[in-house]
């Protein structure tokens, strides 16, 4: 450890952050400030005529029950988008590790989708999707589901749900792969010998060790199903219809960008704000505890 | 070497002395639009030596308007925006422009406004009848059919009113079709265009024009009716909802499973296009029993920004007449399927025959010249109109899916456009 003595010049620490700290002003607390004070203000969208409304702009979101839902809209988006996309790169990660010959070029072709930008997933799926010409929107449709999610905000949320997580699954993959190579084999041979299945290997096993993995994934997959998946629903849905998909980040471009209500959009980022920094003390404080750490 | 240096820089001496000024001009036309537009500028660059417009393509309407404010903010705003109809109020009042009049006077050059259609001019003045911006592509919805699937349904006359297209709308479908009537632009056909074609308030205080004050009336009986009646139509697919804006509207139509299709009139190249099959434009319909007023015009206008020196704002100016000039409006109107603005063009037109061989092009201009407009049928000048047509959208939608009667639609669109409506006021002194 370090000791404050190290450093003879009192100075030269200070010298030495001041490039992070830079950054950290520049491109965080500031926006963050200027978004804290337009959150308590109204004006124009020129910025010519603003008047501070103390917190009248989050009275009017809480009053209105659009912005309710979109909050419970947000929770299942969440919730199932991560849990979908933890469980397929699971499971094709578990799959990928028994695989004896192409390893490599499977392990390749999983973490292509990756790399897609999420407005052309978006679309991706949109095609596959779509009533008319859609693949599987067509196979649906003659199969007697009256699948429209142009229409129908429920399924508008699944075809959402389903084009965000896709996009994911890559990245559990890449992690949950990696955990799954940390498992020793030792361990693995000796419960076998002792007359574990596989399936019984892999949750008495497996799982725990996957822990650490597995925290940190729902951790980052909350955190991209809340704040990334702005490009995926504005290519699909326009968080349509009816506003079945508009999310809370969804809502902050809608209201700021295309409504130009630019107290309310902040008002309204404010609260994601809020929301994530207790997001992540939860996360931090209550999952920690009972994730099993090895080494 | 050093000759070299001095001939070089003469020459860039001599190209700053010889140099035009530069009139940058943002818009948001995007594929054959931005090259119909391109070909607009160019004509204008090749005809005068003074001033060069720049054309520069900022994104669809609600990017451009967002990248002008954003300019503006930063003191790095265009000489001229354009701007969607909807972004009208929004201009007025941000104190960020010169009205294109006022500009006109200042720069001593003259425009004849009695030539030019007079709804759409009176969408964009103030109450005092002063004009704000400059009209530049102006279209009005228009009903397309298509023929064939008219003649397999057995419907002889095409529907004028909206009960006929009801019932040629079950006929359509009765006869093995998969959709009635879809309708690209909702907010603007079904709400803001009936109300003015019926001469009902879209809101008080003349739609907006008499103050900021103003509160959403569009929630009337027959606008709920119809909406009421097309809900009930998409059970049999005799009405059927695509999604918002225009494309998946007139998918729907040019593929041939759409029997009508309401949508603006420069949507006319697009089908014209895509389509296989014969189709014809007709007026939007009305209900029976009722006179119809005129329609109401969309599209955009030029806006001038403050902050430049006399010399670019006659550029503008110059850039704004020529804009107006006949052979201008005419080579826009056949390229795009926008109005030709100024009755000159009009005329020539007419007098060439043009219309006779392709009349779809004329329905938008009869139905927007055939009452005077009425303080209602003017236009709508609204402030966060944008949004307003956001929650328009949203509600309607709702009504498509079923999840909420016509009624409760309506007056919860009103009730939340309203709020938006007195936030507005709010910011504006």
């Amino acid at each position: 450890m370090l000791k404050r003595s190290h450093y003879e010049n009192p100075i030269l620490p200070y010298l030495l952050i001041s490039p992070q700290m830079l950054i950290v002003i520049l491109f965080f607390l500031w926006p963050a400030g200027a978004a804290l004070l337009q959150a308590f203000q109204i004006s124009d969208p020129f910025g010519q005529g603003t008047a501070f409304v103390w917190f009248d702009n989050f009275k009017n979101l809480f009053e209105t029950l659009e912005y309710r839902q979109s909050f419970l809209k947000t929770l299942v988006f969440s919730v199932s988008t991560a849990l979908l996309s933890l469980l397929m790169g699971l499971a094709l990660a578990a799959l990928t590790n028994r695989i004896l010959k192409i390893k490599t070029v499977t392990r390749t072709l999983l973490i292509w989708p990756y790399a897609v930008a999420p407005a052309m997933a978006g679309m991706l799926w949109l095609f596959l999707f779509h009533p008319t010409y859609g693949v599987i929107g067509h196979f649906l449709v003659s199969n007697g589901v009256d699948w429209n999610p142009v229409l129908n905000g429920t399924h508008a949320m699944v075809m959402v749900i389903i084009a965000a997580s896709w996009k994911q699954i890559s990245y559990n993959f890449v992690f949950f792969l990696g955990g799954l190579q940390a498992v020793p084999r030792s361990i693995l041979e000796a419960a076998a010998i002792d007359g574990a299945g596989p399936l019984r290997r892999f949750f008495v096993i497996v799982l725990p060790l996957l822990s650490p993995t597995i925290f940190f994934l729902i951790v980052m997959n909350l955190v991209y199903a809340f704040f990334d998946t702005f490009g995926v629903i504005h290519a699909t849905t326009e968080g349509g219809p009816g506003g079945a998909t508009s999310t809370l980040v969804y809502k902050v471009y809608s209201d700021g960008f295309v409504g130009q209500d630019l107290g309310g959009s902040a008002a309204q980022s404010v609260i994601l704000m809020v929301i994530t920094v207790i997001l992540t003390i939860v996360q931090f404080k209550v999952v920690e505890k009972k994730v099993h750490y090895n080494g | 070497m050093r000759p070299l240096a001095i001939i070089f820089s003469l020459l860039l001496v001599f190209q700053v002395a010889n140099a035009e000024t530069q009139i940058n001009f943002w818009h948001a036309m995007t594929g054959d639009l931005q090259s119909a537009l391109e070909a607009l500028v160019n004509n204008f660059n090749a005809s005068q030596k003074m001033y060069k417009v720049v054309p520069i393509g900022k994104g669809n309407y609600t990017e451009a308007l967002n990248a002008g404010i954003a300019a503006y903010r930063g003191k790095k705003q265009p000489n001229l925006i354009q701007v969607f109809e909807v972004g009208t109020m929004t201009m007025m009042s941000s104190g960020a422009i010169i009205p294109i009049q006022d500009l006109l006077a200042e720069q001593k050059v003259k425009i004849n406004w009695a030539d030019y259609v007079q709804p759409v001019l009176s969408y964009y003045e103030d109450k005092n009848g002063k004009l704000m911006s400059m009209p530049f592509n102006s279209s009005s919805p228009i009903m397309y059919y298509n023929k064939d699937l008219f003649a397999k349904a057995g419907i002889k006359e095409v529907p004028k009113t909206w009960q006929d297209a009801y019932k040629a709308s079950d006929a359509i479908v009765k006869s093995g079709a998969p959709c009635g009537m879809v309708v690209g632009w909702q907010p603007w056909i079904l709400i803001e265009n009936f109300s003015a074609i019926h001469n009902l308030p879209f809101a008080s205080l003349e739609n907006g024009y008499g103050g900021v004050n103003a509160e959403l009336k569009f929630n009337t009986p027959a606008v709920v009716q119809n909406v009421e009646k097309l809900q009930s139509g998409i059970k049999n697919k005799s009405f059927v909802y695509e999604g918002r804006r225009s494309d998946p509207a007139r998918n729907a139509f040019t593929n041939g499973r759409c029997g009508m299709y309401l949508d603006t009139s420069a949507q006319i190249s697009a089908v014209k296009a895509g389509s296989k099959f014969l189709w014809g434009a007709a007026p939007l319909p009305y209900n029976a029993g009722t006179k119809p007023q005129n329609s109401i015009i969309g599209g955009a206008t030029l806006w001038a920004f403050k902050g430049f020196t006399a010399k670019e704002n006659k550029g503008v100016a110059e850039f704004i007449k020529f804009l107006g000039q006949t052979d201008s409006q005419i080579a826009w109107h056949k390229s795009t399927g926008y109005l030709p603005i100024t009755l000159s063009a009009y005329k020539k037109l007419k007098k060439e025959g043009y219309y006779k061989e392709n009349p779809e092009q004329e329905v938008a201009i009869l139905q927007l010249t055939r009452t005077k407009p009425s303080v209602l049928s003017r236009g709508i000048r609204l402030g966060g109109f944008t949004q307003i047509r956001e929650i328009v959208e949203e509600e309607l939608e709702k009504v498509w899916a079923g999840t909420a009667t016509s009624k409760a639609a309506l007056d919860s669109a009103v009730e939340r456009g309203n709020k938006v409506l007195q936030n507005f006021a709010k910011t504006v002194k």
